[in-house]
């Protein structure tokens, strides 16, 4: 935004009117005089930072107020009325959530004219809402179905339609929206305007023919959507939801003549267990592997596999790009941006078009497996690729969308031929009568199981960088990464802040080994980067993806980077549209201590280390990482979509 | 629209949104100098906007659906709005709305084949002592009865041949 500094006031960053009117900035410093406001809630006494909202105060005295509007991960609205307590002295009943408390004041929260207005704007929302619980897929998990549980709703006060107002609109890969369950909190809009920076949805129109559109009211697969799903993780309804192939599966599954074979990403292994009643943060991959061969998969593989020969590609491929532009001074598109993101990709082929050849031309490492699979794995194991199902397991949304891609053909079959969601296998595995936390252990299958520990974290913000990092540093410099990074721990690119940068200077040169020499040009040794500094960055979350764009575009500090890692999910994958509901920052952050934890216990935590690496290279892709089969297989190309739609 | 007609529209959407400093405060005035040149924001032009204040085409789409006098669709060059409240509903209203469809040969919430005339209701126009109230585009026009509805209409059609470009009213 142009004049972020002169509009302090009202701000040119969105912000609902509840927000920027009502909103006071808490005091930092509790010493300072009138820094403290005494407030009574419910004859508690407590003292809160002046400007604390009346709903975080309670949460400090562990006083429970209903709300449905309110996310953590959102700006305040205050729309839904759930969260209204009584404020002595105020004539009317104050939204908690957005109500700033300012000057010592008794709360009430549950009086009797709290109860029957809450009551009451619950009844008001089912009387919209059409859809019921038992063929919804948030049965069980609705935060509608539980208020309405809580406040004793057992008639409709004022009616309940039946008939759908909307058509479902089915036409994203991704995303299936059913308006006819929307309750108009615009958890969705904060969430795909603020946090996201996308923009495809909004309200429009007014009062009671208010309803959340796209813009044109165009179909979702048709706008500027990148699938990340983040409206689905924090709409409060079912009224959002990833687009379920299980039905598919199980009939593939079912199939004698087909081989299905799933694939498993780094992130769903820590997440999953939360559909079974774990705490955030369980790793149960060991388990999992069980209920996925218990479902009826015929092998069960590793996406840290492919997640590894990405960083051999990716990794190549920013050696290649450095030697052009520094020994053959030819003109090369800086910084490599990573491309294992969906959801970023799409949004850079929408926002940011101009870029696209800083893209790296590597597939995910979804689309890398889908083409290995049909190609190395089909001819070893001996199976015809037209009868192999490649099914991902995958904590994202837009992975569906990105295995439907036109150009992701090159086995000569559907590369990837469904990507399922974390939460529709608990699904799946729920359906098959498994009881997953308490499942034996296995191991994944060979050959595509082994991975490294440097896959493993692919599922963190900072997670590509680190792994690329372990393995680019040690090809440059010839000197064991541990040397230069203890315990092999890249700290500066870990963590959940928006936007990470680091510096590394290259210590030493190493020698070019056989395997890069064909892709580098028979160059000898690594000494044109010897002193040289190497700039990179981390972004999480297209908003701040976006911020990191906008400097770039402005000459700043990031576009001298040679390397930067965005994800478009805010905490890397593991916060993924396609994770179990609900989420915030403690839930992504016990996930991602499971990751790390997990990495530890890894037998390498290098890519490069990874025997069955070498071996796919020895046996298969022999002209080298970004050599010509490679090319063919594991690299792609983008499309210039721009954000003009109409 | 022509291509050329776009180009020239965008050029003087950047130029007011530059007065207002790309502040989105600036979204009003430059919604209703659009509606007032070609009498509704199209998709087309919303993306303009949104582009040069740097926001999002959904953004201004919920402001254009929010205010009822920025429309989507293409409005007749004269709006007429009739006040349904209820001081000019009990003074009339109902034999003048009857008046102006007949007169007009169209419904309200439609637009006259030849694009001149839109029909709608409005609420409250502040004329309550004076009803029933009616606005033309800027004109109010008050104590209309069912016989002043035709020297209304004419008046305006009178004034604003075909010949007249849009852009221009009363």
């Amino acid at each position: 935004m142009p004049n972020k500094d002169k509009s302090t006031k009202f701000g040119s960053d969105r912000a609902p009117a509840s927000s920027v009117v009502a909103s006071v900035e808490v005091a930092k410093n509790e010493k300072d005089l009138g820094a403290m406001v005494a407030v009574s809630i419910d004859g508690n006494e407590i003292k809160v930072p002046f400007g604390t909202t009346i709903l975080d105060a309670a949460k400090k005295l562990n006083i429970k107020i209903p709300t449905l509007c309110h996310h953590e991960d959102l700006k305040v609205a205050g729309v839904c009325r759930v969260c209204v307590v009584e404020v002595e002295g105020q004539r009317t009943l104050q939204a908690a959530c957005a109500y700033p408390i300012t000057s010592p004041m008794t709360i009430k929260t549950y009086s009797s004219k709290v109860r029957k207005a809450r009551r009451h704007n619950l009844d008001l929302m089912l009387k919209h809402h059409v859809g019921e619980c038992y063929s919804c897929f948030r049965n069980n998990n609705c935060e509608l179905q539980s208020l309405a549980k809580e406040y004793g709703v057992d008639f409709y006060r004022f009616g309940h339609d039946t008939e759908p107002h909307h058509e479902i609109d089915r036409s994203s890969y991704s995303v299936v929206r059913d308006m006819n369950k929307c309750i108009q909190c615009r958890r969705c809009v904060r969430t795909c305007i603020d946090l996201q920076e996308v923009g495809v949805l909004e309200a429009v129109n007014r009062g009671p023919d208010l309803d959340i559109a796209t813009f044109a009211d165009m179909p979702l697969g048709e706008v500027v959507c990148i699938n990340c799903g983040q409206c689905i993780n924090r709409c409060p309804t079912g009224a959002l939801r990833a687009n379920d192939p299980s039905d598919e599966i199980w009939a593939a599954i079912e199939d004698p003549s087909k081989h299905v074979v799933i694939q498993t990403a780094p992130s769903p292994r820590a997440a999953i267990g939360e559909c079974f009643g774990l705490p955030a943060g369980t790793s149960v991959t060991r388990e999992l592997n069980t209920a996925m061969r218990r479902c009826g998969f015929d092998k069960v593989f590793d996406t840290n596999f492919t997640a590894d020969l990405t960083i051999m590609e990716e990794a190549t491929e920013l050696l290649i790009r450095l030697k052009k532009a520094l020994v053959d001074k030819e003109q090369v598109a800086f910084p490599q941006f990573t491309s294992c993101s969906p959801g970023w990709v799409k949004y850079l082929e929408h926002f940011y078009p101009e870029y696209i050849d800083c893209l790296s031309s590597c597939k995910s490492p979804q689309q890398m497996f889908g083409s290995i699979i049909k190609t190395w794995y089909a001819e070893t194991a001996g199976i015809h690729p037209k009868d192999i199902v490649t099914v991902a397991l995958m904590p994202c949304s837009a992975k569906k969308f990105e295995c439907n891609r036109p150009e992701m053909q090159d086995s000569g079959y559907k590369d990837v031929d469904y990507g399922l969601t974390s939460r529709e296998l608990a699904q799946m595995i729920q359906e098959a009568g498994l009881d997953l936390p308490n499942l034996p252990h296995s191991d994944f299958d060979d050959p595509i199981g082994e991975a490294t520990g440097a896959g493993l974290i692919f599922g963190a913000t900072g997670g590509v960088m680190e792994a690329a990092l372990r393995t680019a540093v040690e090809i440059v410099t010839g000197v064991k990464t541990e040397k230069i990074f203890e315990n092999l721990d890249i700290i500066p690119v870990r963590g959940f802040e928006g936007v990470k940068y680091m510096e590394i200077k290259v210590p030493a040169a190493g020698p070019v080994p056989p395997i890069l020499s064909k892709a580098l040009g028979g160059l000898k040794d690594f000494s044109f980067l010897k002193g040289a500094t190497l700039k990179v960055a981390v972004a999480h979350g297209t908003a701040n993806a976006k911020k990191i764009m906008e400097d770039i575009k402005a000459g700043g500090k990031f576009s001298e980077c040679h390397f930067i890692e965005f994800m478009a999910c805010p905490g890397g994958c593991l916060g993924g549209g396609g994770q179990p509901i609900p989420t915030s920052p403690e839930i992504r952050e016990a996930r991602t201590r499971a990751i790390y934890a997990e990495e530890k216990t890894l037998y390498s935590r290098k890519s490069h280390e990874n025997p069955t690496i070498d071996r796919i290279y020895k046996e298969f892709l022999n002209d080298g990482p970004c050599g010509h089969k490679s090319h063919k297989l594991l690299h792609t190309h983008y499309i210039k979509r721009g954000n003009k739609i109409v | 629209m022509l291509a050329s007609e776009r180009e020239q529209l965008k050029a003087e959407i950047n130029k007011m949104a530059k007065k207002f400093d790309y502040h989105r405060s600036g979204l009003i005035p430059v919604l209703q100098y659009v509606q007032n040149i070609s009498r509704h924001i199209s998709p087309e032009s919303m993306q303009d906007i949104a582009e040069a204040f740097k926001i999002h085409p959904v953004e201004v789409q919920g402001v254009v659906s929010f205010y009822s006098f920025l429309s989507i669709e293409r409005k007749g060059k004269f709006v007429v709005r009739l006040c349904r409240t209820i001081s000019c509903d009990m003074a009339g209203k109902e034999a003048v709305a009857n008046q102006l469809e007949n007169e007009l040969g169209i419904e309200f919430g439609e637009t006259t084949d030849d694009g001149m005339f839109t029909l709608e209701f409005t609420n409250c126009l502040g004329m309550c002592d004076m009803g029933p109230a009616m606005l033309v585009n800027d004109d109010i026009h008050t104590r209309v009865t069912p016989e002043k509805v035709a020297d209304i209409i004419d008046s305006y059609r009178n004034r604003f041949g075909a010949h007249v470009t849009h852009g221009e009213h009363a």
